[in-house]
């Protein structure tokens, strides 16, 4: 569902003798098939927001190819673009002024869904979601943890066969959290839909992912399940513990941070 | 919850995108409804474009009460040049003018989702806070050029260019507005330079060019092509001698420069978007 090989994308900053290349992702290959939920874990700035970029089409990439869905994002974005779901956990991609139900019907019509498909589908995210209560209350005025629900809604409407989501628990409450889970989880069992999270929240990784991959420096660093990734780590280590030493070079020679 | 008949791996054919006008057209709806949200906001942008531009047609009353003619040109063929570059701008200025807000779009992140959609992110960007104030500046073309036309008397054999050079006009200001917006891939921080040639494009074009210099004339004509916005054009369907000279060949070159200035800026818009940075986060 989603092939990553050799890819690398690196940017060039600064002006005159300061000039210099960053590598925000380098030489990364990965696969991830039909019906996974992964994990994508990594520090901040390590290339993670860079790979789900040139997973979705946004950004190109300096080398290397990508295929999700089975096009190449970049080249066929838009059609690519019908056969995912995005959701970025720190902006919104709905219309900040219009009520969260006219976003709805405008995405039905950005992404030519049928008319019946779209109002079982809404009918069923919007039960499994609660959306019920501020479906006519413009976006703006909705709180955090409404907006995401919205927002993961919207990146739903058009059945896509991945959801590739960034954050998406990012400054909720603990209820707005488990609901959110719980709401993941089903969907990837129940409907098959292949999944990518990105997030600091261990809670998720643990309660979601059966897969877990670590990028740092722009390079992957482990790729498997919790268990192997627990079993990096001596007894009696928390999975926050185990990461963290993990974020900071290979193991196991890389002293663990205090 | 049940998946519908197709698998998640099963490659639908892929379906055509939707018609982009119809993609506009939609989007601009949801704009201007969204704009009705802001009531007040709405009245004072509505008047405030009346109101300036209502000042801008009282400038050339202004000079006409000091002077027969512009350049060697009367009122009301001032009056005509006046309208049809209004126009042109007006309308490129309503439809693609927020091209140039791009650089805002990069750095606020918005970029990003429009880039997720199934839609041309030059239309979503184009479209971006569509409001009704854009339909001041052409009201107000429109009533200049409709006084303009009938003292004019033109004979039909030369009037049937007019919605023509209009149309070009269009496109030309278009290709402009999108060349401004494709710099700001590369510039993110320079919206004025693009600016320059929209907005002061416009001005220019709302005089005779006889009034300016050969060097400016020259270069408006074969560098950047603002003199097919109107002032060649309008030399045929005057019928007046070019003032400079330059070939009578030119005014019927007003198609082929919008043509070719267009296949410009999709070229470099399509070179921006593979090479779009977005932000850090």
């Amino acid at each position: 569902m989603i092939e990553v090989d050799r890819a690398g994308r690196s940017f060039t900053v600064g002006r005159g003798s300061a000039r210099r290349t960053v590598h925000a992702v380098r030489d990364l290959s990965f696969t991830v098939g039909a019906g996974e939920f992964v994990g994508y874990l990594g520090p901040n700035g390590a290339g993670k927001s860079t790979t789900i970029k040139m997973l979705t089409g946004i950004l190109a990439p300096t080398s290397g190819r990508l295929r999700v869905a089975g096009l190449d994002p970049t080249r066929r974005r838009t059609a690519l673009a019908r056969r995912i779901g995005v959701v970025f956990g720190q902006r919104t991609t709905l219309w900040w002024d219009l009520p969260l139900k006219d976003s709805f019907q405008l995405i039905r019509h950005l992404y030519k869904v049928d008319r019946m498909d779209f109002r079982r589908r809404l009918d069923e995210l919007a039960d499994l979601l609660d959306l019920g209560a501020f479906m006519d209350t413009p976006v703006r005025q909705l709180s955090l943890g409404q907006r995401m629900r919205g927002d993961v809604t919207a990146a739903l409407l058009h059945d896509p066969a991945v959801l590739v989501l960034d954050e998406p628990t990012i400054g909720l409450d603990v209820v707005s959290k488990v609901a959110m889970r719980d709401f993941l989880r089903r969907l990837n069992a129940e409907r098959g839909t292949t999944v990518l999270l990105t997030t600091h929240d261990l809670g998720d990784i643990e309660k979601l992912c059966r897969r877990v991959m670590l990028i740092d420096h722009g390079r992957l660093g482990f790729d498997g399940t919790l268990d192997d990734l627990r079993a990096t780590a001596p007894d009696g280590e928390s999975l926050e513990e185990v990461v963290a030493r993990l974020y900071t070079g290979p193991p196991p020679e890389a002293p663990a941070s205090p | 919850m049940t998946r519908d008949g197709r698998g998640p791996a099963a490659p639908r054919a892929p379906r055509a995108e939707p018609p982009v006008v119809r993609t506009y057209l939609l989007l601009a709806w949801t704009w201007l409804r969204a704009s009705a949200q802001y009531p007040v906001s709405l009245v004072m942008m509505v008047l405030g474009s009346f109101a300036v531009n209502a000042l801008d047609v009282a400038a050339i009353w202004i000079i006409f009460r000091h002077t027969d003619s512009l350049g060697g040109f009367g009122l009301a063929e001032v009056m005509f040049l006046y309208g049809t570059a209004g126009m042109s701008f007006a309308l490129a200025d309503m439809l693609f003018g927020n091209v140039d807000r791009l650089s805002h779009h990069i750095r606020s992140g918005s970029f990003d989702t429009m880039l997720i959609r199934p839609a041309s992110a030059f239309v979503q960007t184009a479209t971006d806070r569509f409001s009704v104030h854009r339909f001041g500046r052409l009201a107000q073309s429109a009533v200049v050029l409709g006084i303009a036309l009938p003292r004019l008397d033109l004979p039909w054999e030369r009037a049937w260019a007019v919605p023509l050079m209009i149309a070009c006009g269009v496109v030309i200001f278009a290709a402009i507005f999108t060349l401004g917006g494709a710099l700001q891939f590369l510039l993110t921080d320079a919206p004025e330079v693009a600016n320059a040639f929209t907005y002061g494009g416009s001005s220019l074009t709302q005089y005779p060019f006889s009034v300016y210099g050969e060097q400016l004339v020259k270069g408006v004509t074969f560098i950047v092509p603002l003199a097919f916005v109107n002032w060649q054009p309008a030399l045929y369907v005057l019928d007046r001698p070019d003032p400079l000279g330059l070939p009578y060949g030119l005014r019927f070159a007003a198609p082929l420069a919008a043509l070719l200035l267009a296949l410009a800026a999709a070229l470099a818009w399509r070179a921006g978007i593979r090479r779009y940075r977005s932000t850090g986060s």
